[in-house]
């Protein structure tokens, strides 16, 4: 009967070892670029959350579009009070899945990672080739992709039709450390 | 054999009944944050008067004020299109706090210093603030020859300062509301009828008809005035446009100086009776200093 008793305790503490496998990024890296004849445009938002559940290969994704910082003040005043109307949508949202995360290794790191990305209030289900490197208990995943900026529903208006690209580029890079 | 399996059966749920979402996490994790509102006015002008509104650091605001004259001279003067007062500043953001200006008036070839301050800014967000706060401070110098060669005014006779406690509010992303108390002292003035000190109370409002445009209204009552002359309240409607890096202000005003101590306290036309002038400011800024961002990277 004890007998039982302990292997029943044994086997319900493995359970809550092993049924998670949680890594956190607190300050993580985002950046979007824009590239025209008239002017580049870029920001960087250094605090990104991100989340990833190496058991599953789930990775929630999340950043506050007023933390995206600009060289030119006025630039970063219109993203957020015309652009992406920040007041209305303050976050974007990035919710998915890492491919193939359990076979990855130090010489096969390249995978993809599909999911939905939330911006504008608008969701567009996005595929993204990362490179995933996993060191002395670290989850690194970066990688960058490119966008269509009428996706999201982001009016640009016709006199700075030239400074903004039609499509940006958005780079990233977290680095998960194991989270309990 | 019947015990294990209903144990097998725990331990296959009990997983499920710890794990957190993680969603909830992110949740946890993120952290609380208090914003300034944005936005409050487009620019640093409701029409006539200032908003609380600055600009970022080092942000050179280049900006030009026109007014027609009244609308009433009729066909012949082409309904006040043929006569004109401009204004021209050069504003310039020390921080995102900070303003100090120079600007010189066609209007009795005036020239004017600010500098203003944005004390309290409305915030929202883990730790609220209800309303944003500037003080405004200006000196005025009138420059035009209108005197007897042997009269000539000093340069303190002719001195005007006008300070200004700019309080606003953001009701909602669409409409916006200011109040400004304002005291002028004039060091002379026509007669020894007239007060040296006018106070005044400025009423201001922002109502946006779509993501860059707006409409703004604005009155000025004044509680005392000119007993010499015969002062109106300032009153001004207008259109407020914002393309890029400029801010386009269409005006309709009885007023016809572009300068606080001017469009507040010697207001002459009678809105009512067609004194208006149609006018317009421009503004242009210019980002002539690095940011605090670019400063923190190199």
């Amino acid at each position: 009967m004890k007998k039982r008793y302990l292997v029943f305790f044994i086997l319900l503490f493995v359970n809550q070892i092993f049924s998670q496998e949680i890594f956190l990024e607190k300050d993580g890296y985002v950046s979007f670029f824009s590239h025209s004849l008239v002017e580049d445009i870029k920001a960087d938002n250094n605090q990104v959350l991100s989340i990833v559940d190496t058991k599953t290969g789930e990775i929630s994704i999340q950043l506050l579009m007023r933390s995206f910082l600009f060289k030119k003040a006025l630039m970063q005043q219109h993203f957020n009070e015309s652009y992406v109307e920040s007041h209305k949508y303050p976050k974007a949202i990035f919710k998915g899945y890492i491919l193939n995360l359990k076979e990855l290794n130090s010489e096969n790191s390249e995978t993809v990672i599909k999911g939905i990305l939330a911006v504008h209030g608008n969701d567009k289900e996005i595929s993204v080739r990362a490179k995933v490197e996993i060191t002395d208990g670290h989850i690194n995943i970066s990688g960058d992709f490119m966008v269509e900026v009428a996706t999201f529903d982001i009016k640009i208006p016709s006199v700075v039709r030239n400074n903004i690209a039609k499509i940006i580029k958005v780079t990233f890079n977290l680095q998960h450390a194991p989270y309990n | 054999m019947r015990n294990l399996l209903l144990y097998v059966f725990i331990f296959a749920f009990s997983g499920h009944l710890y794990s957190q979402n993680l969603d909830e996490i992110l949740e946890k994790e993120s952290p609380k944050k208090t914003n300034d509102v944005l936005g409050t006015f487009n620019g640093t002008r409701i029409l006539n008067g200032h908003s609380i509104e600055t600009r970022d650091k080092g942000i050179l605001e280049f900006m030009i004020s026109h007014r027609f004259d009244r609308i009433n001279t009729g066909f012949d003067q082409l309904f006040g299109l043929d006569d004109s007062n401009i204004r021209f500043g050069f504003e310039y953001a020390f921080s995102k706090d900070l303003t100090v200006a120079l600007g010189r008036s066609s209007f009795e070839k005036t020239f004017d210093g600010y500098v203003k301050y944005r004390l309290l800014k409305q915030k929202s967000g883990e730790d609220p603030f209800p309303f944003s706060l500037t003080l405004f401070g200006s000196a005025t110098e009138e420059t035009i020859k209108n005197y007897n060669p042997e009269n000539k005014p000093t340069f303190k006779e002719r001195l005007v300062y006008t300070s200004q406690v700019l309080l606003a509010k953001k009701l909602n992303p669409n409409v916006s509301l200011q109040l400004t108390p304002t005291y002028i002292h004039f060091n002379t003035v026509p007669t020894t009828d007239d007060p040296n000190d006018v106070y005044a109370l400025g009423f201001g409002t922002r109502i946006k008809i779509s993501k860059r445009v707006s409409v703004n209204g604005e009155y000025y009552l004044t509680l005392n005035s000119f007993e010499s002359v015969n002062t109106k309240n300032s009153i001004a409607f207008g259109v407020d446009i914002e393309t890029g890096g400029h801010i386009f202000q269409l005006v309709l005003t009885n007023s016809r100086s572009m300068i606080e101590k001017g469009f507040i306290a010697e207001t002459t036309g009678d809105f009512a009776n067609g004194d208006i002038h149609f006018g317009f400011n421009i503004s242009r800024a210019f980002q002539v200093n690095k940011s605090k961002y670019d400063q923190k990277l190199y």
